[in-house]
């Protein structure tokens, strides 16, 4: 049963800081209860994705973001054709554009969490920045889970 | 063959053409052309720029954690690791491939499955069906899988329909979709539920025929061009890849067999457990990646390739029926013992795509993959070597551990390693026969990039992140000065530096 909001973090946990995705994830599986929400994590985005969409009242998409000076950006996504698709992973504006392509039909709303990371060597942890980062976006997701509404999360935009 | 552009013989003078990174394949990659004045090429390269450090990742750690820990040394194919490593601590908790529980060893066959099924569609439909399709030297903005579904939007939805099934097919016989732990020293964790078997089976029949008329598609495409397909990008190699006992195709377990460009087989059947003794491994200066060859032929002439191309040229037969009938057709092609076309790896992966589709069916249907059987165990042993045809080609995991179960030693020989000499004898051929001397333009340059990307490399890792992969190209003169530049930036826009 699809319920009406997906959380998709998607990283690779052993290299360093592109494993904030997966560790929000793991954050709102422990102090949240999940009715109303699902939860999907992949290494990298992939064009099957906007099926994920499908059926979705509200998406947030979590991602590292190689802007290492911010704490963390939260954007609505439109949907883009950009150079991402020339590579094994695709943007989220992207993963959309696929779906009004393959449905004919604007996607749900979709939200971006970009947390600013600095370092993805392989068998990394998480830097000092993104460890800070990551503490200021979970009071933010905190917030955002505790009011699922689109305008809620339109005026949270930054 | 085309090595003597491998170094240029006097550098002076010459022009630098840089293509960085390769677009469409995974990782960093990154082409080097000289040109002289004439713009004729006098040296090609394509380097990887980036180190893995795999052993390094790996040593230190406990032996059972491995299937998980290598998934993630690869986003686009963890489960090939994921089995590799789950066979080889098979062998560190004492248990051959043969003494393995059958439940395990088929609910691993039909994971394997999965993961060359949305793998290989995942290449065909959307990194390769646009230059196919459109055209090499096509407009940038028709190069991708969302032109294919403005254009072709059968075609394009059947792609990510296939590469969707596979990924349910890893989702159920792993738990998850990534990260999953299905295989464990000795076994599996789990076996398929009768809702999940249920589940898959319904669009099983719809997916094999997709596949079947991909490989229609891509016969079409290859055909109506025969003599150019046949050519680009093209040389004559050995192979190698793994066989059953009978010779028929082999992605999960069976020996190693080689086979030269005539199409005699120089080994058969060989241990993979043996491999040191076969292959060596060559470091040259310029790439991070090392160039890998057999023993026996010597660097020069011992390189090889792996993958679809090598696998369908080298077995004698393939298990299910619609597939066979293409490997056939495919072989009588070329009119040779072996097909040496560098495209030909497209037709190859999908006539394996088929493959796998039918073999899913055919485990579905086998009441072995709902039944669990708990791990076995036998003699400790303190070295394990597992070898699958991985989706791009044959895939080694060697690890040593000592007496407190940690990895002391660990060796990996990833299949676009083994297909370095390959991407890079391409690379050379398609500059010398089909860019020197002409004017250098992008669309002319994304040429270099569809012959690399017909071996699908996987040259890097899942890193991503926000905002990566741009594609910049540069021309430097001999005195290192950027002439020219282009840079293709995130949203697909180009802009020349002057």
């Amino acid at each position: 049963m699809t319920k009406p909001v997906l959380v998709f973090g998607y990283g690779n946990e052993s290299r360093g800081d592109d494993a904030l995705g997966v560790l929000i994830l793991n954050y709102i599986e422990t102090h949240f209860l999940l009715e109303r929400i699902d939860l999907l994590t992949d290494f990298q985005l992939q064009i099957e994705h906007a099926l994920d969409l499908e059926k979705r009242e509200l998406v947030l998409f979590v991602d590292a973001s190689v802007k290492s000076e911010i704490i963390f950006e939260f954007t609505q996504l439109k949907p883009l054709r950009d150079n991402s698709f020339t590579t094994h992973a695709i943007s989220p504006a992207s993963v959309l554009d696929v779906y009004q392509t393959m449905k004919k039909t604007e996607p749900p709303p979709c939200f971006l969490l970009a947390i600013g990371a600095e370092s993805f060597e392989l068998g990394e942890g998480l830097s000092d920045n993104a460890r800070r980062n990551f503490a200021h976006a979970t009071k933010f997701i905190d917030d955002l889970l505790n009011n699922l509404t689109i305008d809620y999360w339109q005026m949270q935009c930054r | 063959m085309y090595e003597h552009l491998e170094t240029a013989k006097n550098k002076d003078n010459l022009k630098r053409v840089v293509i960085d990174p390769v677009s469409r394949v995974e990782g960093h990659g990154k082409v080097t052309l000289l040109l002289d004045e004439n713009n004729k090429v006098q040296q090609a390269r394509l380097h990887i720029v980036e180190f893995r450090g795999f052993e390094k990742f790996i040593q230190g750690r406990p032996y059972w954690e491995l299937p998980v820990l290598v998934q993630r040394l690869c986003g686009i194919c963890p489960v090939s690791h994921h089995l590799a490593a789950a066979k080889a601590i098979d062998q560190l908790v004492g248990v051959d491939p043969e003494n393995l529980p059958t439940s395990a060893t088929k609910l691993r066959k039909l994971l394997h499955f999965g993961q060359v099924l949305q793998s290989h569609a995942l290449h065909f439909f959307h990194l390769s069906s646009p230059d196919l399709l459109f055209g090499f030297e096509s407009e940038i903005q028709k190069r991708s899988i969302v032109a294919v579904l403005n254009d072709f939007p059968d075609i394009g939805l059947q792609g990510v329909k296939l590469r969707k099934y596979g990924q349910e097919v890893i989702r159920m016989v792993s738990g998850k979709r990534i990260h999953g732990t299905g295989a464990i020293a000795g076994g599996m964790n789990k076996a398929l539920s009768k809702e999940e078997r249920d589940y898959l089976l319904t669009d099983i029949d719809q997916i094999i025929a997709w596949a079947v008329a991909s490989v229609q598609l891509v016969k079409k495409v290859h055909r109506s061009n025969l003599p150019y397909y046949d050519h680009f990008g093209t040389i004559r190699s050995n192979y190698l890849g793994m066989v059953q006992p009978d010779g028929a195709l082999e992605l999960y377990h069976g020996g190693l067999r080689v086979k030269d460009a005539q199409g005699e087989t120089l080994f058969d059947h060989i241990d993979y457990c043996q491999y040191s003794d076969y292959i060596h491994e060559e470091v040259r200066s310029w790439s991070y990646m090392k160039f890998p060859y057999l023993t026996s032929l010597g660097k020069e002439d011992g390189w090889y390739r792996v993958g679809p191309l090598a696998r369908v040229n080298n077995c004698d037969y393939i298990n299910t029926p619609i597939a066979e009938r293409e490997r056939v057709e495919f072989k009588a092609h070329s009119g040779e013992a072996m097909v040496h076309s560098t495209l030909a790896f497209h037709w190859a992966r999908l006539i394996e795509l088929l493959h796998c589709a039918e073999s899913i069916k055919t485990l579905l249907n086998d009441a072995d993959v709902l039944r669990h059987d708990e791990p076995v165990k036998g003699e400790r042993r303190f070295e394990g070597i597992g070898v699958i045809e991985a989706t791009r080609g044959t895939l080694f995991h060697h690890y040593q551990v000592d007496e407190n179960d940690i990895v002391t030693k660990a060796n990996l020989i990833v299949s676009t390693t083994s297909n370095n000499m390959g991407m890079n004898e391409s690379v050379r051929q398609v500059a010398a026969e089909y860019l020197s001397g002409q004017e250098l333009t992008e669309p002319l340059l994304n040429n270099l990039e569809v012959a690399i990307r017909a071996y699908d490399p996987c040259l890097s890792c899942a890193t991503h992140a926000v905002g990566k992969m741009p594609l910049q190209l540069e021309l430097v003169n001999s005195k290192g000065d950027i002439i020219d530049k282009l840079v293709k930036h995130d949203t697909g826009h180009i802009e020349r530096i002057q």
